[in-house]
Protein backbone atom coordinates (compact mmCIF):
# COMPACT_ATOMS: atom_id res chain seq x y z
CA UNK A 1 0.00 0.00 0.00
CA UNK A 2 2.96 2.15 0.47
CA UNK A 3 3.22 2.44 -3.42
CA UNK A 4 0.02 3.45 -3.51
CA UNK A 5 0.45 6.37 -1.09
CA UNK A 6 3.28 7.49 -3.05
CA UNK A 7 1.30 7.67 -6.20
CA UNK A 8 -1.18 9.26 -4.72
CA UNK A 9 1.13 11.99 -3.46
CA UNK A 10 2.72 12.22 -6.69
CA UNK A 11 -0.95 12.76 -8.41
CA UNK A 12 -1.56 15.41 -6.06
CA UNK A 13 2.04 17.35 -6.75
CA UNK A 14 0.95 17.52 -10.33
CA UNK A 15 -2.91 18.16 -10.16
CA UNK A 16 -2.17 20.87 -7.75
CA UNK A 17 0.39 22.53 -10.42
CA UNK A 18 -2.16 22.17 -12.77
CA UNK A 19 -5.08 23.55 -10.90
CA UNK A 20 -2.72 26.75 -9.78
CA UNK A 21 -1.40 27.07 -13.27
CA UNK A 22 -5.21 26.86 -14.80
CA UNK A 23 -6.28 29.70 -12.15
CA UNK A 24 -3.25 31.64 -12.93
CA UNK A 25 -1.39 31.61 -9.39
CA UNK A 26 1.67 29.72 -11.13
CA UNK A 27 3.12 30.26 -14.42
CA UNK A 28 6.99 29.90 -15.24
CA UNK A 29 7.03 30.74 -18.89
CA UNK A 30 5.38 33.79 -20.50
CA UNK A 31 3.56 33.81 -23.99
CA UNK A 32 6.53 35.02 -25.81
CA UNK A 33 6.62 37.55 -27.77
CA UNK A 34 3.28 38.98 -26.17
CA UNK A 35 4.58 39.29 -23.00
CA UNK A 36 8.67 39.48 -23.06
CA UNK A 37 10.29 39.09 -19.45
CA UNK A 38 11.75 41.52 -17.74
CA UNK A 39 15.78 41.08 -18.38
CA UNK A 40 18.33 41.26 -15.79
CA UNK A 41 20.15 44.22 -15.39
CA UNK A 42 23.72 42.84 -16.64
CA UNK A 43 21.93 40.99 -19.22
CA UNK A 44 24.96 40.64 -22.23
CA UNK A 45 22.92 41.00 -25.69
CA UNK A 46 24.25 42.76 -28.71
CA UNK A 47 27.43 44.72 -28.73
CA UNK A 48 27.34 48.60 -29.63
CA UNK A 49 30.37 50.89 -29.93
CA UNK A 50 29.89 54.32 -28.07
CA UNK A 51 30.58 57.89 -29.01
CA UNK A 52 31.14 60.89 -26.43
CA UNK A 53 28.34 63.32 -26.30
CA UNK A 54 30.51 65.81 -28.39
CA UNK A 55 29.63 63.06 -31.17
CA UNK A 56 33.77 61.64 -30.90
CA UNK A 57 34.23 57.86 -31.31
CA UNK A 58 34.95 56.26 -28.26
CA UNK A 59 37.45 53.24 -29.98
CA UNK A 60 40.94 53.97 -30.52
CA UNK A 61 41.46 51.16 -32.75
CA UNK A 62 43.84 49.22 -29.94
CA UNK A 63 42.57 45.87 -30.84
CA UNK A 64 42.17 44.86 -27.01
CA UNK A 65 38.59 43.24 -27.72
CA UNK A 66 40.23 41.56 -30.53
CA UNK A 67 42.92 39.96 -28.15
CA UNK A 68 40.62 39.32 -25.69
CA UNK A 69 37.94 37.67 -27.70
CA UNK A 70 38.13 33.82 -26.61
CA UNK A 71 35.75 32.69 -29.82
CA UNK A 72 38.35 34.91 -31.76
CA UNK A 73 34.86 37.37 -33.93
CA UNK A 74 36.28 40.57 -33.60
CA UNK A 75 37.97 41.90 -36.46
CA UNK A 76 39.77 45.26 -35.67
CA UNK A 77 41.93 47.48 -38.06
CA UNK A 78 42.67 51.24 -36.56
CA UNK A 79 43.94 53.91 -38.71
CA UNK A 80 45.72 57.11 -37.62
CA UNK A 81 43.24 59.92 -37.09
CA UNK A 82 43.51 62.95 -39.45
CA UNK A 83 44.91 65.73 -36.64
CA UNK A 84 42.30 68.39 -38.75
CA UNK A 85 39.52 66.23 -38.45
CA UNK A 86 40.17 63.92 -35.92
CA UNK A 87 37.42 60.92 -35.45
CA UNK A 88 38.28 60.05 -31.93
CA UNK A 89 40.03 61.92 -29.05
CA UNK A 90 42.88 59.93 -28.97
CA UNK A 91 45.86 59.10 -32.11
CA UNK A 92 44.39 56.58 -33.62
CA UNK A 93 40.58 55.29 -34.35
CA UNK A 94 38.48 52.19 -34.85
CA UNK A 95 39.01 52.06 -38.81
CA UNK A 96 37.44 48.68 -39.64
CA UNK A 97 35.41 46.95 -36.52
CA UNK A 98 33.58 43.41 -37.97
CA UNK A 99 32.14 41.24 -34.99
CA UNK A 100 30.74 37.79 -36.14
CA UNK A 101 27.44 36.76 -33.95
CA UNK A 102 27.49 33.68 -35.21
CA UNK A 103 30.82 32.75 -33.43
CA UNK A 104 30.44 35.02 -30.21
CA UNK A 105 29.54 33.49 -27.23
CA UNK A 106 28.62 37.08 -25.35
CA UNK A 107 31.30 36.68 -22.74
CA UNK A 108 31.48 40.35 -22.58
CA UNK A 109 35.63 40.03 -22.20
CA UNK A 110 35.55 42.52 -24.64
CA UNK A 111 33.71 45.29 -22.60
CA UNK A 112 36.34 44.05 -19.60
CA UNK A 113 39.46 44.77 -22.18
CA UNK A 114 38.39 47.86 -23.30
CA UNK A 115 40.04 50.82 -22.07
CA UNK A 116 37.64 53.50 -23.16
CA UNK A 117 34.61 51.93 -22.90
CA UNK A 118 33.82 52.07 -26.23
CA UNK A 119 32.27 48.60 -27.08
CA UNK A 120 29.30 48.03 -24.88
CA UNK A 121 26.62 45.48 -24.59
CA UNK A 122 23.02 46.20 -24.91
CA UNK A 123 19.82 44.18 -24.05
CA UNK A 124 19.01 43.20 -27.55
CA UNK A 125 18.89 39.80 -28.04
CA UNK A 126 16.45 38.86 -30.74
CA UNK A 127 19.24 38.83 -34.05
CA UNK A 128 18.15 35.94 -35.65
CA UNK A 129 19.42 36.44 -39.98
CA UNK A 130 18.27 34.16 -43.16
CA UNK A 131 21.61 34.24 -44.16
CA UNK A 132 24.87 34.29 -42.71
CA UNK A 133 26.53 37.34 -44.06
CA UNK A 134 23.80 39.73 -41.58
CA UNK A 135 25.27 37.95 -38.80
CA UNK A 136 28.63 39.86 -39.00
CA UNK A 137 27.86 43.28 -37.47
CA UNK A 138 29.97 46.07 -39.12
CA UNK A 139 31.11 49.36 -37.72
CA UNK A 140 27.24 50.77 -39.53
CA UNK A 141 25.27 48.35 -37.83
CA UNK A 142 27.17 48.33 -34.41
CA UNK A 143 28.12 52.34 -33.76
CA UNK A 144 25.61 54.34 -32.78
CA UNK A 145 24.78 57.77 -34.36
CA UNK A 146 26.02 61.43 -33.09
CA UNK A 147 22.68 61.71 -31.16
CA UNK A 148 23.39 58.66 -29.06
CA UNK A 149 20.61 56.31 -30.91
CA UNK A 150 22.04 52.59 -31.86
CA UNK A 151 20.93 51.75 -35.61
CA UNK A 152 19.27 48.31 -35.44
CA UNK A 153 19.35 45.80 -38.37
CA UNK A 154 16.06 45.36 -38.46
CA UNK A 155 13.99 48.20 -37.42
CA UNK A 156 10.80 47.48 -39.22
CA UNK A 157 10.50 43.85 -37.25
CA UNK A 158 7.53 43.37 -35.28
CA UNK A 159 9.98 41.70 -32.59
CA UNK A 160 12.06 44.81 -32.65
CA UNK A 161 12.40 46.64 -28.91
CA UNK A 162 14.38 49.74 -29.82
CA UNK A 163 14.76 50.36 -25.90
CA UNK A 164 16.62 47.12 -25.97
CA UNK A 165 19.66 49.02 -28.15
CA UNK A 166 19.66 52.08 -25.52
CA UNK A 167 19.89 50.10 -21.83
CA UNK A 168 23.36 49.08 -21.22
CA UNK A 169 24.27 45.71 -19.83
CA UNK A 170 25.09 47.15 -16.52
CA UNK A 171 28.60 45.66 -16.25
CA UNK A 172 30.03 49.00 -16.52
CA UNK A 173 27.49 50.75 -14.08
CA UNK A 174 28.52 47.30 -11.31
CA UNK A 175 31.76 47.64 -11.45
CA UNK A 176 33.35 50.81 -10.46
CA UNK A 177 36.96 52.31 -11.05
CA UNK A 178 37.94 51.20 -7.41
CA UNK A 179 37.23 47.34 -8.58
CA UNK A 180 34.46 47.43 -5.91
CA UNK A 181 30.43 46.37 -7.20
CA UNK A 182 29.05 48.11 -4.65
CA UNK A 183 31.27 51.34 -5.17
CA UNK A 184 29.28 54.97 -4.63
CA UNK A 185 31.25 57.60 -5.59
CA UNK A 186 31.13 59.74 -9.18
CA UNK A 187 31.59 57.63 -11.95
CA UNK A 188 34.06 58.72 -14.08
CA UNK A 189 32.27 57.32 -17.46
CA UNK A 190 29.01 56.93 -19.45
CA UNK A 191 29.03 53.14 -19.99
CA UNK A 192 25.18 53.48 -21.21
CA UNK A 193 24.28 54.07 -24.95
CA UNK A 194 22.39 56.59 -25.84
CA UNK A 195 22.03 60.18 -23.56
CA UNK A 196 19.14 58.24 -21.45
CA UNK A 197 19.49 58.58 -18.23
CA UNK A 198 19.43 55.11 -15.92
CA UNK A 199 18.09 53.87 -12.36
CA UNK A 200 20.69 52.99 -9.97
CA UNK A 201 22.14 49.66 -8.77
CA UNK A 202 20.89 48.48 -6.01
CA UNK A 203 23.06 49.97 -3.03
CA UNK A 204 23.65 53.29 -5.09
CA UNK A 205 21.32 56.08 -4.55
CA UNK A 206 20.24 58.12 -7.09
CA UNK A 207 22.55 61.32 -5.74
CA UNK A 208 25.51 59.45 -6.82
CA UNK A 209 25.12 59.62 -10.45
CA UNK A 210 25.40 63.60 -10.33
CA UNK A 211 29.22 63.87 -11.89
CA UNK A 212 27.97 60.89 -14.47
CA UNK A 213 28.93 63.40 -17.65
CA UNK A 214 31.79 65.02 -16.16
CA UNK A 215 34.15 63.34 -18.76
CA UNK A 216 31.40 63.54 -21.66
CA UNK B 1 -30.24 -5.69 -47.88
CA UNK B 2 -31.79 -2.52 -49.37
CA UNK B 3 -29.80 0.55 -50.60
CA UNK B 4 -30.96 2.14 -47.69
CA UNK B 5 -29.59 -0.37 -45.08
CA UNK B 6 -26.45 -0.59 -47.19
CA UNK B 7 -26.80 3.44 -46.65
CA UNK B 8 -27.25 3.21 -43.04
CA UNK B 9 -24.18 0.82 -42.25
CA UNK B 10 -22.01 3.73 -44.08
CA UNK B 11 -23.38 6.30 -42.34
CA UNK B 12 -22.67 4.44 -39.04
CA UNK B 13 -19.57 4.01 -40.17
CA UNK B 14 -18.27 7.34 -41.31
CA UNK B 15 -20.08 8.89 -38.22
CA UNK B 16 -17.26 6.70 -35.66
CA UNK B 17 -14.65 7.40 -38.35
CA UNK B 18 -15.55 11.04 -37.85
CA UNK B 19 -15.79 11.27 -34.29
CA UNK B 20 -12.81 9.44 -34.08
CA UNK B 21 -10.92 11.50 -35.91
CA UNK B 22 -12.11 14.60 -34.81
CA UNK B 23 -11.30 13.42 -30.82
CA UNK B 24 -7.84 12.38 -31.80
CA UNK B 25 -7.23 16.09 -33.26
CA UNK B 26 -8.59 17.26 -29.59
CA UNK B 27 -6.76 14.80 -27.99
CA UNK B 28 -3.14 15.86 -28.95
CA UNK B 29 -3.93 19.07 -28.01
CA UNK B 30 -5.68 18.71 -24.83
CA UNK B 31 -2.60 16.03 -23.41
CA UNK B 32 0.20 19.30 -24.73
CA UNK B 33 -2.25 21.49 -22.38
CA UNK B 34 -2.94 19.57 -19.63
CA UNK B 35 0.92 18.68 -19.63
CA UNK B 36 1.90 22.11 -19.65
CA UNK B 37 -0.27 23.41 -16.85
CA UNK B 38 0.84 20.38 -14.87
CA UNK B 39 4.61 21.90 -15.61
CA UNK B 40 3.26 25.29 -15.14
CA UNK B 41 4.14 26.23 -18.75
CA UNK B 42 1.07 27.69 -21.54
CA UNK B 43 1.50 25.17 -24.00
CA UNK B 44 0.86 24.95 -27.53
CA UNK B 45 -0.96 28.79 -27.68
CA UNK B 46 -0.39 30.06 -32.03
CA UNK B 47 -2.34 28.14 -34.21
CA UNK B 48 -6.36 28.71 -33.61
CA UNK B 49 -7.44 30.15 -30.42
CA UNK B 50 -5.69 28.22 -27.17
CA UNK B 51 -3.83 26.77 -29.87
CA UNK B 52 -6.72 24.22 -30.72
CA UNK B 53 -5.03 23.71 -34.35
CA UNK B 54 -1.79 22.57 -33.08
CA UNK B 55 -2.03 19.44 -34.31
CA UNK B 56 -3.72 19.91 -37.72
CA UNK B 57 -0.47 22.40 -38.29
CA UNK B 58 1.70 19.55 -37.19
CA UNK B 59 -0.20 16.54 -39.13
CA UNK B 60 0.63 19.05 -42.07
CA UNK B 61 4.09 19.64 -41.54
CA UNK B 62 4.83 16.45 -41.51
CA UNK B 63 2.51 15.43 -44.69
CA UNK B 64 4.81 17.52 -46.74
CA UNK B 65 8.11 15.49 -44.94
CA UNK B 66 10.28 13.58 -46.57
CA UNK B 67 9.71 9.83 -45.51
CA UNK B 68 13.46 8.49 -45.54
CA UNK B 69 13.90 5.17 -45.99
CA UNK B 70 16.73 3.36 -44.26
CA UNK B 71 18.94 1.26 -46.54
CA UNK B 72 18.52 -1.60 -44.46
CA UNK B 73 15.16 -1.78 -43.87
CA UNK B 74 12.81 -4.40 -45.25
CA UNK B 75 10.67 -2.57 -47.11
CA UNK B 76 7.68 -4.61 -47.30
CA UNK B 77 7.09 -4.85 -43.61
CA UNK B 78 8.65 -1.29 -43.01
CA UNK B 79 5.58 0.19 -45.67
CA UNK B 80 3.24 -1.54 -43.82
CA UNK B 81 3.92 -1.50 -40.38
CA UNK B 82 2.25 1.88 -39.87
CA UNK B 83 -0.84 0.79 -41.57
CA UNK B 84 -0.94 -2.00 -39.45
CA UNK B 85 -0.71 0.36 -36.37
CA UNK B 86 -3.15 2.26 -37.42
CA UNK B 87 -6.07 -0.15 -38.83
CA UNK B 88 -6.62 -2.13 -35.50
CA UNK B 89 -6.71 1.08 -33.39
CA UNK B 90 -9.79 2.32 -35.45
CA UNK B 91 -10.90 -1.08 -35.47
CA UNK B 92 -11.12 -1.41 -31.54
CA UNK B 93 -12.99 1.92 -31.54
CA UNK B 94 -15.83 0.42 -34.57
CA UNK B 95 -17.17 -1.76 -31.36
CA UNK B 96 -17.70 0.42 -28.90
CA UNK B 97 -21.83 1.64 -28.70
CA UNK B 98 -21.48 5.48 -28.48
CA UNK B 99 -24.94 7.00 -28.36
CA UNK B 100 -28.22 5.96 -28.10
CA UNK B 101 -29.65 4.86 -31.23
CA UNK B 102 -32.02 7.31 -33.17
CA UNK B 103 -34.60 6.57 -36.10
CA UNK B 104 -33.98 7.51 -39.21
CA UNK B 105 -36.65 7.38 -42.20
CA UNK B 106 -38.25 4.22 -40.68
CA UNK B 107 -34.70 2.52 -39.97
CA UNK B 108 -32.87 2.35 -36.63
CA UNK B 109 -29.38 4.20 -36.91
CA UNK B 110 -27.19 2.74 -33.65
CA UNK B 111 -24.51 5.26 -33.27
CA UNK B 112 -21.56 2.39 -33.41
CA UNK B 113 -19.79 0.84 -36.29
CA UNK B 114 -20.83 -2.27 -35.60
CA UNK B 115 -22.89 -4.49 -33.18
CA UNK B 116 -20.61 -8.01 -32.85
CA UNK B 117 -21.73 -10.39 -30.54
CA UNK B 118 -18.31 -11.31 -29.81
CA UNK B 119 -17.74 -7.51 -29.41
CA UNK B 120 -14.98 -8.18 -26.62
CA UNK B 121 -13.33 -11.13 -28.09
CA UNK B 122 -12.76 -8.80 -31.18
CA UNK B 123 -11.25 -5.97 -29.35
CA UNK B 124 -8.85 -8.22 -27.51
CA UNK B 125 -7.86 -9.66 -30.53
CA UNK B 126 -7.54 -5.93 -32.06
CA UNK B 127 -5.12 -4.81 -29.44
CA UNK B 128 -3.11 -8.06 -29.94
CA UNK B 129 -2.86 -7.20 -33.46
CA UNK B 130 -1.55 -3.78 -32.44
CA UNK B 131 1.04 -5.17 -31.31
CA UNK B 132 2.37 -6.40 -34.23
CA UNK B 133 2.75 -3.04 -36.01
CA UNK B 134 5.24 -2.37 -33.29
CA UNK B 135 7.52 -5.48 -33.78
CA UNK B 136 7.35 -5.33 -36.46
CA UNK B 137 8.11 -1.76 -37.05
CA UNK B 138 11.07 -2.28 -34.85
CA UNK B 139 12.40 -5.11 -36.78
CA UNK B 140 11.98 -3.81 -40.01
CA UNK B 141 13.85 -0.40 -39.84
CA UNK B 142 16.88 -2.68 -39.97
CA UNK B 143 18.32 -0.59 -37.15
CA UNK B 144 19.27 -1.96 -33.02
CA UNK B 145 17.19 1.24 -31.15
CA UNK B 146 14.01 0.08 -32.82
CA UNK B 147 15.24 -3.43 -32.52
CA UNK B 148 15.33 -3.42 -28.95
CA UNK B 149 11.30 -1.69 -28.61
CA UNK B 150 10.05 -4.09 -30.77
CA UNK B 151 11.54 -6.97 -28.51
CA UNK B 152 10.09 -5.52 -25.34
CA UNK B 153 6.81 -4.17 -27.08
CA UNK B 154 6.44 -8.42 -27.39
CA UNK B 155 7.50 -8.96 -23.88
CA UNK B 156 5.07 -6.05 -22.55
CA UNK B 157 2.35 -7.14 -24.70
CA UNK B 158 2.49 -10.71 -23.78
CA UNK B 159 2.27 -9.54 -19.68
CA UNK B 160 -0.08 -7.17 -20.00
CA UNK B 161 -2.65 -8.59 -22.67
CA UNK B 162 -3.00 -11.68 -20.20
CA UNK B 163 -3.99 -8.90 -17.22
CA UNK B 164 -6.36 -6.87 -19.67
CA UNK B 165 -8.12 -9.96 -20.45
CA UNK B 166 -8.51 -11.16 -16.68
CA UNK B 167 -9.88 -8.56 -16.07
CA UNK B 168 -12.42 -8.08 -18.97
CA UNK B 169 -13.74 -11.65 -17.89
CA UNK B 170 -14.90 -10.48 -14.50
CA UNK B 171 -16.95 -7.56 -15.98
CA UNK B 172 -18.30 -10.79 -18.36
CA UNK B 173 -18.89 -13.16 -15.72
CA UNK B 174 -20.59 -10.01 -13.16
CA UNK B 175 -22.91 -8.66 -16.35
CA UNK B 176 -24.24 -12.10 -17.03
CA UNK B 177 -25.29 -12.56 -13.53
CA UNK B 178 -27.12 -8.87 -14.19
CA UNK B 179 -29.64 -9.84 -16.88
CA UNK B 180 -30.61 -13.24 -19.59
CA UNK B 181 -27.52 -14.98 -19.86
CA UNK B 182 -23.84 -14.36 -20.41
CA UNK B 183 -22.67 -11.83 -23.51
CA UNK B 184 -19.99 -10.16 -25.01
CA UNK B 185 -21.81 -7.69 -26.93
CA UNK B 186 -21.20 -4.22 -26.03
CA UNK B 187 -24.09 -3.08 -26.81
CA UNK B 188 -25.59 -5.25 -24.03
CA UNK B 189 -23.17 -4.56 -21.32
CA UNK B 190 -23.96 -1.09 -21.92
CA UNK B 191 -27.73 -1.66 -21.69
CA UNK B 192 -27.80 -3.62 -18.49
CA UNK B 193 -25.53 -0.92 -16.74
CA UNK B 194 -28.80 1.52 -17.16
CA UNK B 195 -30.69 2.68 -14.09
CA UNK B 196 -28.98 2.49 -10.26
CA UNK B 197 -28.14 0.24 -7.16
CA UNK B 198 -31.04 0.61 -5.18
CA UNK B 199 -31.87 -3.27 -4.95
CA UNK B 200 -28.47 -4.19 -3.08
CA UNK B 201 -29.63 -1.31 -0.76
CA UNK B 202 -31.99 1.42 -0.97
CA UNK B 203 -29.37 3.87 0.30
CA UNK B 204 -27.46 2.93 -3.48
CA UNK B 205 -30.57 4.59 -5.21
CA UNK B 206 -28.96 7.30 -6.28
CA UNK B 207 -25.77 5.39 -7.16
CA UNK B 208 -25.67 4.41 -11.15
CA UNK B 209 -25.87 0.68 -11.78
CA UNK B 210 -22.11 0.83 -13.17
CA UNK B 211 -19.87 -2.24 -13.01
CA UNK B 212 -17.06 -0.07 -11.34
CA UNK B 213 -18.79 0.10 -7.99
CA UNK B 214 -18.49 -3.89 -7.71
CA UNK B 215 -15.62 -4.61 -10.08
CA UNK B 216 -13.55 -1.76 -9.02
CA UNK B 217 -10.22 -3.93 -8.79
CA UNK B 218 -10.97 -4.95 -12.13
CA UNK B 219 -11.50 -1.73 -13.30
CA UNK B 220 -7.63 -0.80 -11.92
CA UNK B 221 -6.56 -3.75 -13.39
CA UNK B 222 -7.79 -3.10 -16.64
CA UNK B 223 -6.98 0.39 -16.46
CA UNK B 224 -2.84 -0.12 -15.60
CA UNK B 225 -2.88 -2.73 -18.52
CA UNK B 226 -4.51 -0.65 -21.17
CA UNK B 227 -1.52 2.23 -20.15
CA UNK B 228 0.43 -0.88 -20.98
CA UNK B 229 -1.14 -1.71 -23.99
CA UNK B 230 -1.27 1.66 -25.26
CA UNK B 231 2.72 2.12 -24.79
CA UNK B 232 2.06 5.00 -22.31
CA UNK B 233 4.13 6.26 -19.60
CA UNK B 234 4.92 4.98 -17.28
CA UNK B 235 4.96 1.86 -19.57
CA UNK B 236 6.19 3.93 -22.89
CA UNK B 237 9.30 1.46 -22.56
CA UNK B 238 9.17 0.48 -26.35
CA UNK B 239 9.47 4.63 -27.40
CA UNK B 240 11.80 5.30 -24.49
CA UNK B 241 13.69 8.61 -25.82
CA UNK B 242 16.22 8.44 -23.20
CA UNK B 243 17.21 4.78 -23.66
CA UNK B 244 16.69 3.77 -26.90
CA UNK B 245 16.18 7.21 -28.61
CA UNK B 246 12.64 6.64 -30.03
CA UNK B 247 12.16 3.03 -29.65
CA UNK B 248 10.53 1.69 -32.68
CA UNK B 249 9.46 4.65 -34.54
CA UNK B 250 13.00 5.91 -34.88
CA UNK B 251 13.61 5.29 -38.34
CA UNK B 252 10.24 6.79 -39.24
CA UNK B 253 9.64 10.10 -40.46
CA UNK B 254 6.97 12.22 -42.66
CA UNK B 255 3.30 10.85 -42.91
CA UNK B 256 4.60 7.17 -41.62
CA UNK B 257 5.31 8.62 -37.73
CA UNK B 258 2.38 10.47 -38.19
CA UNK B 259 0.62 7.50 -38.66
CA UNK B 260 2.17 5.51 -35.40
CA UNK B 261 1.76 8.88 -33.75
CA UNK B 262 -2.58 8.75 -34.68
CA UNK B 263 -2.40 5.15 -33.72
CA UNK B 264 -1.22 5.99 -30.59
CA UNK B 265 -3.73 8.60 -29.47
CA UNK B 266 -6.47 6.40 -30.99
CA UNK B 267 -5.43 4.02 -29.33
CA UNK B 268 -5.51 6.20 -26.07
CA UNK B 269 -9.32 7.25 -26.77
CA UNK B 270 -10.80 3.79 -28.11
CA UNK B 271 -9.12 1.82 -24.99
CA UNK B 272 -10.37 4.73 -22.83
CA UNK B 273 -13.61 4.21 -24.38
CA UNK B 274 -13.80 0.50 -23.99
CA UNK B 275 -12.89 1.12 -20.24
CA UNK B 276 -15.89 3.52 -19.94
CA UNK B 277 -18.07 0.91 -21.52
CA UNK B 278 -17.03 -2.19 -19.46
CA UNK B 279 -16.91 0.07 -16.36
CA UNK B 280 -18.72 3.41 -16.39
CA UNK B 281 -21.79 2.68 -17.78
CA UNK B 282 -21.41 3.86 -21.42
CA UNK B 283 -23.30 6.03 -22.92
CA UNK B 284 -26.22 5.76 -19.92
CA UNK B 285 -26.85 9.19 -18.24
CA UNK B 286 -29.81 10.70 -17.18
CA UNK B 287 -31.21 12.23 -20.74
CA UNK B 288 -33.96 14.52 -18.90
CA UNK B 289 -36.50 13.38 -21.45
CA UNK B 290 -39.31 15.91 -21.59
CA UNK B 291 -37.36 18.52 -19.57
CA UNK B 292 -35.61 19.80 -22.76
CA UNK B 293 -36.09 19.67 -26.47
CA UNK B 294 -36.07 15.92 -28.30
CA UNK B 295 -32.68 16.95 -29.64
CA UNK B 296 -30.79 17.56 -26.70
CA UNK B 297 -31.99 14.72 -25.05
CA UNK B 298 -30.92 12.70 -28.14
CA UNK B 299 -27.58 14.06 -28.26
CA UNK B 300 -27.01 13.51 -24.56
CA UNK B 301 -25.88 10.47 -23.89
CA UNK B 302 -23.10 10.93 -26.59
CA UNK B 303 -21.94 13.85 -24.38
CA UNK B 304 -22.31 11.32 -20.96
CA UNK B 305 -20.03 8.76 -23.18
CA UNK B 306 -17.45 11.34 -24.08
CA UNK B 307 -17.20 12.58 -20.75
CA UNK B 308 -16.73 9.46 -19.06
CA UNK B 309 -13.71 8.78 -21.67
CA UNK B 310 -12.42 12.09 -21.52
CA UNK B 311 -12.38 11.33 -17.66
CA UNK B 312 -9.90 8.36 -18.34
CA UNK B 313 -7.75 10.10 -21.14
CA UNK B 314 -7.28 12.36 -18.38
CA UNK B 315 -6.47 9.95 -16.03
CA UNK B 316 -3.89 8.66 -18.80
CA UNK B 317 -2.34 11.88 -18.68
CA UNK B 318 -2.21 12.97 -15.74
CA UNK B 319 -0.24 9.28 -14.68
CA UNK B 320 1.94 10.09 -17.29
CA UNK B 321 2.86 13.74 -15.86
CA UNK B 322 3.32 12.09 -12.59
CA UNK B 323 5.18 8.46 -12.58
CA UNK B 324 8.90 7.94 -14.29
CA UNK B 325 9.26 5.40 -16.38
CA UNK B 326 9.62 2.14 -14.69
CA UNK B 327 12.56 -0.07 -15.34
CA UNK B 328 12.16 -3.67 -17.33
CA UNK B 329 12.09 -5.69 -14.43
CA UNK B 330 9.97 -3.68 -12.50
CA UNK B 331 7.42 -3.74 -15.55
CA UNK B 332 7.72 -7.50 -15.59
CA UNK B 333 7.16 -7.66 -11.83
CA UNK B 334 4.35 -5.60 -11.62
CA UNK B 335 2.96 -7.84 -14.62
CA UNK B 336 3.56 -11.42 -13.45
CA UNK B 337 3.56 -10.77 -9.71
CA UNK B 338 1.22 -8.28 -9.24
CA UNK B 339 -1.61 -7.92 -12.01
CA UNK B 340 -2.00 -11.40 -13.13
CA UNK B 341 -2.26 -13.21 -9.83
CA UNK B 342 -4.65 -10.15 -8.52
CA UNK B 343 -6.58 -10.55 -11.21
CA UNK B 344 -7.07 -14.50 -11.14
CA UNK B 345 -7.64 -14.07 -6.95
CA UNK B 346 -10.32 -11.47 -8.07
CA UNK B 347 -11.89 -13.46 -10.68
CA UNK B 348 -12.08 -15.89 -8.83
CA UNK B 349 -13.71 -14.52 -6.03
CA UNK B 350 -15.83 -12.24 -8.18
CA UNK B 351 -17.42 -15.49 -9.94
CA UNK B 352 -17.78 -17.33 -6.48
CA UNK B 353 -19.90 -14.40 -5.17
CA UNK B 354 -22.04 -13.97 -8.21
CA UNK B 355 -22.73 -18.00 -8.15
CA UNK B 356 -23.56 -17.59 -4.63
CA UNK B 357 -25.94 -14.79 -5.37
CA UNK B 358 -27.51 -16.28 -8.05
CA UNK B 359 -27.91 -20.33 -7.51
CA UNK B 360 -27.67 -19.96 -3.46
CA UNK B 361 -24.84 -21.22 -1.03
CA UNK B 362 -24.47 -25.26 -3.05
CA UNK B 363 -25.56 -26.91 0.58
CA UNK B 364 -28.46 -24.85 0.83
Amino acid sequence: MGVLAELIKGLRVTGGTMLRTITGREMVTTPYPDVMREKPQRFHGRHVLNRYSDGMEKCIGCQLCAGACPADCIYVRGQDNDPENPVSPGERFGFVYEINLLRCIFCGLCVEACPTEAITMTHLFEMSTTNREDAIYTKETLLMDEKGRVPHMFPEDSLADLAELDTADGWLRATAPSGLASYQGTVMWRGTPGRGDWSPEPSQEVGDRSKDDSDG
Amino acid sequence: MTWAEIGIVLLRVLLTFGLLMTVTLVNVWLERKVLADMQSRIGPSRAGPWGILQTVADGLKLFFKESITPRKAELGMYILAPFLAVVPAFLIFMMVPWGRPFTLGGQEVALQGADLNIGLLFILAMSSLAVYAVVLAGWSSGSKYPLIGGVRATAQAISYEAAMGLAMVSVVVFSATQGDGGTLSLNEIVARQSGNWGDILPIFAWVPRWNIFPQIIAFVIFFIAIVAETNRAPFDLVEAEQEIVGGFHTEYSGMRFAMFFLAEYINIFSMSAVAATLFLGGWNGPTLEGIVPGLVSAVLPTLWFLMKTYLIVFLFIWIRATLPRLRYDQLMVLGWKGLIPTALIWLMVSTVVMGIRQFGLPWS
